[in-house]
This record gives structure tokens, sequence and C-alpha cells, in this order.
């Protein structure tokens, strides 16, 4: 069933906790990426390297709640801003 | 990604040099690529005499980072550029130089290909030809390269230096540091000093990339040495600088020796590896190695040692790491933020107007990313060390095509290095003067610690 939270605030789902389900997804782009390797240090559970050291996105769809905070600290750390991150809409 | 350029290369029987033919945009260029100065495409001296100008007197219109009041009171420098409205500097010394001292400029410079050329990477008296390509033959690739070639030389290294390739090195680092603190002898808490810079920081990065390049390892005296000479004496003429030269005839002896007798490390590696289908020549793997032993040498070293420096003068950061270890994972990067050791070079590569400075070609640029990190534009409270800080997007490695090739290694080392030195020294302040380098590579050269407490 489609969630009706995507469209609202992050803040009102915050504050009703139970009737929507938060979500969030990560996006990277390959081609800003330069290998500084630092989100597959701080959130290995996401983010994988490959062979010269590229990032790899490993999770599919929505973050897991309890890598949030990851995902958040991996995207805020990115040199290149080559991550971003989506939440709730 | 595309892993191929269209060039064609020849040798011109008149003079012996290599010639290498590109299509870009559907026009032919002819690149030179020779060893010897023996013409002005090739090969300029700048007319600039570091004893003509003396001491900088205004950074604004005279920077000179080879000035040695610059380093140990660099921050400094940057902050009074920034908020006395100079975002970039610029001098007459070098023949011409640029520097930008803000997040803004430095990273616009930094991704601009175009209108910057990395041909050269170490400000000095002597620059390169713009007909002198040094990729993919000659120079350093692909530190000194630019696109399209950048791209072919730097995907045969990055797999030698991948965060999967590095991390084993990680027990055999921690060995090295603590057969350093070793060698230090019986430490006496609250008499004994030790210089953390020669005794400790300076050995790590030499021996690791000795050892990874399979060279004998009793010659780490001797790239030290070279690594002097190549960045450290940037005013004195180019021919007087013989170390250049050793380093040429020291890496070809070592590449016959690995052709001799192969084995399992970087040398090997690069001798075997092919570009579209042929192994490389001699010296593209020289220069390869040029640039590993020389960017992976007093980088590592002086990041080392500014953090150990640090840490002597705020025994709270000290004790934090102590106390939460994985604390370490914030402080890496906050050293490495607030520490960065490496500040590279640009030549302009087309007269532009950079945000109303009047950049001509073969001026130089100089890119203090260690200014970018202390942007408070970009950092809340730059000029402050914060141990845990989360939000931390440094560019100590640099931003875009040339982000640092060992950043992985550089990385470990300095974990290590710092890790195993407050273990077994829990407790240390400065004793006497601090000595910072001269240059481009920013970091202690002689860092004397007396030791307060010595771990069992």
């Amino acid at each position: 069933m489609e969630r009706c939270s995507k469209k609202l605030p992050w803040h009102w789902v915050q504050e009703h906790p139970g009737i929507y389900d938060p979500f969030m997804r990560v996006h990277l782009d390959a081609e800003k990426c330069q290998g500084h390797n630092r989100c597959y240090a701080l959130a290995p559970e996401l983010f994988d390297v490959d062979d010269y050291g590229q990032a790899m996105l490993i999770v599919e769809g929505d973050v897991p709640a309890e890598l949030y905070g990851k995902a958040r600290l991996a995207a805020s750390n990115c040199p290149e801003y080559a991550i971003t991150i989506t939440e709730n809409g | 990604m595309t892993n191929t350029a269209n060039y064609l290369t020849r040798i011109d029987e008149a003079t012996g040099n290599k010639i290498i033919s590109i299509e870009r945009d559907g026009e032919i260029l002819d690149f030179i690529i020779g060893s010897r100065p023996d013409g002005t495409d090739l090969w300029q001296r700048v007319p600039y005499n570091a004893d003509d100008y003396g001491p900088v007197a205004d950074p604004r219109t005279d920077f000179d980072h080879a000035d040695p009041a610059y380093n140990p009171n660099a921050p400094k420098v940057w902050k009074e550029l920034r908020e006395g409205g100079c975002p970039v500097a610029h001098s007459d010394r070098y023949g011409g130089m640029w520097v930008p001292v803000t997040d803004d400029t430095v990273t616009e410079i930094a991704y601009d290909t175009e209108n910057f050329t990395s041909r050269a990477v170490v400000v000095g008296v002597g620059r390169p030809g713009d007909r002198a390509l040094p990729a993919p033959i000659g120079g350093a690739p692909p530190i000194t390269s630019d696109p399209p070639f950048h791209n072919v030389a730097r995907r045969l290294l990055l797999p030698a230096f991948a965060p999967k390739m590095i991390e084993p090195w990680e027990p055999e680092i921690r060995r090295l540091c603590q057969n350093l603190l070793d060698e230090m002898g019986k430490i006496t808490p609250g008499e004994s000093i030790v210089d953390a810079a020669v005794q400790y920081a300076q050995n790590i990065p030499v021996n690791v990339i000795g050892r990874m390049l399979g060279f004998p390892e009793q010659d780490e005296e001797l790239f030290r040495t070279f690594v002097h000479d190549v960045l450290e004496r940037i005013n004195e003429e180019p021919g007087t600088r013989e170390g250049g030269d050793d380093l040429g005839v020291y890496i070809q002896e070592q590449i016959d020796d690995h052709r001799v007798n192969p084995r399992d490390d970087l040398t090997s590696y690069l001798m075997n590896v092919e570009l579209d289908g042929n192994k490389l020549d001699d010296p593209v793997i020289g220069g390869m190695v040029v640039l590993l032993l020389v960017a992976g040498i007093d980088t590592t070293w002086s990041a080392i040692g500014s953090s150990l420096w640090h840490l002597a003068q705020h025994p709270e950061d000290h004790q934090r790491l102590l106390d939460d270890p994985d604390v370490m994972t914030f402080a890496l990067e906050e050293f490495l933020r607030a520490y960065a050791p490496v500040t590279m070079a640009r030549l302009v590569a087309k007269d532009n107007d950079f945000h109303g400075c009047p950049m001509k070609k073969d001026d130089w640029v100089l890119l203090p990313f260690p200014a970018a990190n202390r942007d408070p534009k970009k950092f809340e409270d730059p000029d402050s060390f914060i141990v845990d800080r989360e939000e931390n997007r440094h560019a100590a490695f640099g931003l875009g095509i040339h982000r640092c090739l060992g950043s992985n290694l550089a990385r470990l080392e300095l974990k290590v290095a710092i890790e195993e030195f407050i273990k077994r020294f829990p407790r240390f302040e400065l004793a006497g003067d601090t000595r910072w380098s001269v240059g481009q590579i920013r970091g202690p050269r002689e860092l004397p610690v007396r030791i307060l407490e010595v771990a069992n």
C-alpha cells in the first residue's frame, strides 16, 4: 500500500508517531564521487567501495530506520557533495 | 568513465624527443615530451631571484609560502587575508603567483581543469612549458596530468590504493610504530625529551611506502633527502638540486632489479600493468614511483607531527581519545581538517578573469586546501579544534579529479601513529621550539616533547 506520509513535512510525521511511517532514501551521484571513502568509513552498512575505491550504494529503496543517523553522517561528510538524502517527500 | 584517449606517439629523430599527437575536439595537437630543458617549449626559467625580495612585508601583494615565517603562522595569515577582504592574494615572486584562501575560490580552481593545468604542482623557479605535456610519459603521472590522460594514468594506480588493499597493512604499521617507540629507549617521566618528528613521525610513511614499493629498507634516509630536494629547496637553481637527478638514477636501478627479481610489490605491479595492451615504459613507471615517494612521505609525516603537536598542547583532547577511543573516527578527520599538510599548485592554462583577478597564462596558482579548511563560511568555529566535530567536509586530500591517491593509506598511518603514541605516552607536553617545514607541505620537522607519563 502506498504510504501517505511521503508528501508530508518531516516534523509533522515526527510529531505523530505511529500514524505515518517515516522514510528515508539515499542517493549517490557516481559522477561526483572521487573516492574519498568517507561514506564507507562512516556507514559501511549503506556504502561499499569497488576495486578502484569508488563508492557504491548497497541499500535499495528505503533506509532502515536504525541507519538514519549514519546516512545523514555520510551525506554531511562527503567532500564532493555526492550524497543526498530525501526524507518524507 | 572512459579509459582510453585518442593519441599516437612517435620519436622525433632530430631531437630524440617523444611527440604525442592527441585528437581533441577534432583538432590534432602535438605535445613534445622531453626531459632536457633545451627549449622554451619544454622548460622556462622564471625571472625570480629570492634574494631580490627578502621577507614578506604584505601577504596580500607579496605572498610567499617559502618564507620561513609562513608555515608556523599560516592559519593567521589566511585569516587576516580573508578578514581583510582579500580572498585571492598575489605575488610577483616565481614569475607571478595567485593565492586563493577561501573555500569558494580554492574549490572553483580545483574543479576547473580547463583554465588551470596540473602540468606543474610544485611552485618554483622553473616551470614546464605548455607543450611539455608530462602525461602519460615523464613527469609524475597522474598528479601532473590533465584530462584526458589523467584518468588513464590514475586508473592504473587506483586499485593498488583502494581501501580494501590498504586495510591489511594495519598490523604491520602498528608494529612499526611500536618498534619506533621501543627504540626511544628508557623513558623517565617528567625528564625524558623525545623528538616526535625526528624519532617518530618522519620514519613511518617512508618505511611503509618503501616496503610497498619493495625498495631496500636501508635507503630510507636517501628517500627523505630526495623529498627535501623536490619540495623544500624550491628557490634554488634546478641544476643545483642534484637530488632530482640522483632520484631518477636510483629508481631506474630499482626497476632494473625488479626486472631481474620480480616480486609481489607495487613496483612489479606497475611493471606488469597494461595500458591499451602495452606495458608501461620505464620512464612512466619511474614517474609514478617518484610521485609515490614524494607525495607519500613528508605529507603523512607532517600530518602525524602536527597532530602530536596539537595533543602536546591539548591534554583534554588527548584524554578524550584515551577515554573514548571511538571518538577517533571524528578526531582523525578533525586533525586532517585543522592541520591539513598539503597545498597544491596549478599553472594558469589560458588568460582568464577570475573574480576580478587578471590571471595570465603560465602564472602560478597556489591551491591551499588547508586555508579552505579554515574558512568560516564552510566550518563553524574553524580555528578551534573540535575533537568530535561530526560534520566535516574537509578538503585535506584535495577536491575533484586529483583527490589524493594515497588518502586511504595516509589516513591509516595517521590513525595508527596517533593511537600508538598516546597509548604509550598518556601525557606529554612541548619541550622547546618546534621547527616547521618550508614550502607547500606544512608540518613540524623538529618537535621536542617531554614525556610526563609512560604506560606499562
